[in-house]
């Protein structure tokens, strides 16, 4: 059996992402591409911040994944170039973040990317855009923490990177 | 030793010992959101280092690991810049070391983007983007820190005096670099030195601050030349690994 790369695209946008579950690996822009070498399955994935600790597990989870639909012989292959950008993520993805909590990046990350007070956020709770950052670093690298003046929530954004 | 393994050593051994240094105010920090984003930069810092290393260890073709040049290596054999081991004294040198070395990290990471070297250009153009973000928040703080209280003043005056003279170990090049770039495989430096003075100059005068100009300068570190204070840290943080030196996850 050697499934299409689109049907194990699909598979993959089942795969969460392990620090924000509510995107898959899909939805986040990092599965480059995928295709078959011979008897072999080879998945390129684009790390997001060179030092995310989750690229590990994300590595082992899209494996698990593929074991778990039938497929022996799989790759995982790092891909540097180019570099992930937060454009990458899908509208899909950006709409999950916003129901989730978190305020999605703007697009057009090299217009504002690396200054936060290039970028604006509205409150993803209550939608208003009278809100205001409050340091650069989130819960993990590459968020930012918000604070919405309406309803007086904290929350977190997605940096442009 | 092969001057582009000497290269992405003293690179990856710079920011592998401020992201050491960095992650120890994980809990430390005078305000949660600095905590938070201490120990995040360190994080990149370390990610950036396993990239730097593997550039290194494949050069060099002898096998070893990224964890290999990490832990089981000895004091003289790491070529950091000594700005990165000056110890975390109090929150105000930890910023001004932090900001020295973005002030230059980021003008050299935009010429690395360059590079002849495909692996070095990738490396380049992925950290540039997170290394921006490091400045907007280092310089954002030296301003706020510098052009505040009295006594914050004199307190990122205090560090700006002490950190000054180690400045100049991040630039420091020699044969190295000038093979290098002979060979294409770095891009001319002086705009490095020459972007680094410029940044650091408006930001000090917006933030009140007065460049020590006795011109002293303390280099060495690109040639395992180190301080009192890097046994220190590489006892911390290879003590683990040299116990057992075995031990897998």
């Amino acid at each position: 059996m050697r499934p299409d790369p689109d049907t194990v695209r699909g598979w993959l946008g089942e795969v969460p992402d392990p620090e924000i579950p509510a995107i898959s690996v899909v939805d986040l822009g990092i599965v480059r591409d995928v295709g078959w070498e011979n008897d072999t399955l080879v998945v390129d994935v684009t790390p997001t911040y060179a030092g995310c600790p989750a690229t590990l597990v994300i590595a082992l989870d899209i494996e698990t994944a593929l074991r778990d639909r039938g497929i022996d012989k799989i790759e995982v292959r790092r891909r540097m170039s180019p570099p992930w950008s937060t454009d990458w993520i899908t509208d899909e993805g950006r709409q999950k973040l916003l129901d989730y909590g978190i305020a999605p990046p703007q697009l057009n990350a090299a217009n504002c990317a690396g200054m936060l007070s290039a970028q604006s956020a509205a409150c993803p709770l209550c939608g208003s855009e009278n809100t205001e950052a409050i340091a650069a670093r989130g819960s993990t690298p590459c968020k930012a923490q918000f604070r919405c003046r309406d309803c007086r929530e904290p929350f977190d954004y997605f940096k442009a990177i | 030793m092969d001057p582009l393994v000497t290269f992405c050593l003293r690179m990856g051994d710079t920011t592998l010992i401020l992201g050491q240094q960095t992650a120890a105010w994980c809990g430390h920090a005078p305000v949660l959101e600095e905590d938070i984003a201490f120990a995040n930069m360190g994080l990149d810092l370390i990610g950036q280092t396993q990239l730097w290393y593997e550039i290194a260890a494949q050069a060099e073709g002898k096998g070893r690991t990224p964890d290999d040049l990490a832990f089981f290596r000895t004091e003289r054999q790491f070529l950091n810049a000594q700005l990165v081991e000056r110890p975390n004294t109090d929150f105000a040198h930890a910023l001004m070391r932090q900001y020295l070395f973005d002030a230059w990290h980021l003008p050299m990471q935009e010429a690395l983007c360059e590079s002849g070297h495909e692996a070095i250009r990738d490396l380049a153009q992925k950290s540039v983007k997170e290394v921006r973000y490091h400045i907007d928040r280092s310089r954002d703080l030296i301003v706020r820190l510098g052009d505040g209280s009295d006594e914050s003043r004199a307190k990122m005056q205090g560090a700006l005096d002490a950190l000054w003279p180690y400045a100049a170990d991040l630039m420091a090049t020699d044969e190295v670099e000038e093979t290098l770039v002979a060979q294409g495989v770095l891009p001319g430096l002086d705009r490095v030195r020459t972007a680094f003075e410029a940044e650091t100059a408006a930001t000090m005068s917006r933030a009140t601050l007065e460049i020590p100009g006795n011109g002293h300068a303390r280099i060495g570190g690109r040639t395992g030349i180190h301080t009192e204070t890097m046994g220190y840290i590489l006892a911390e943080m290879q003590q683990v690994p040299r116990s057992f030196p075995d031990a897998r996850w």
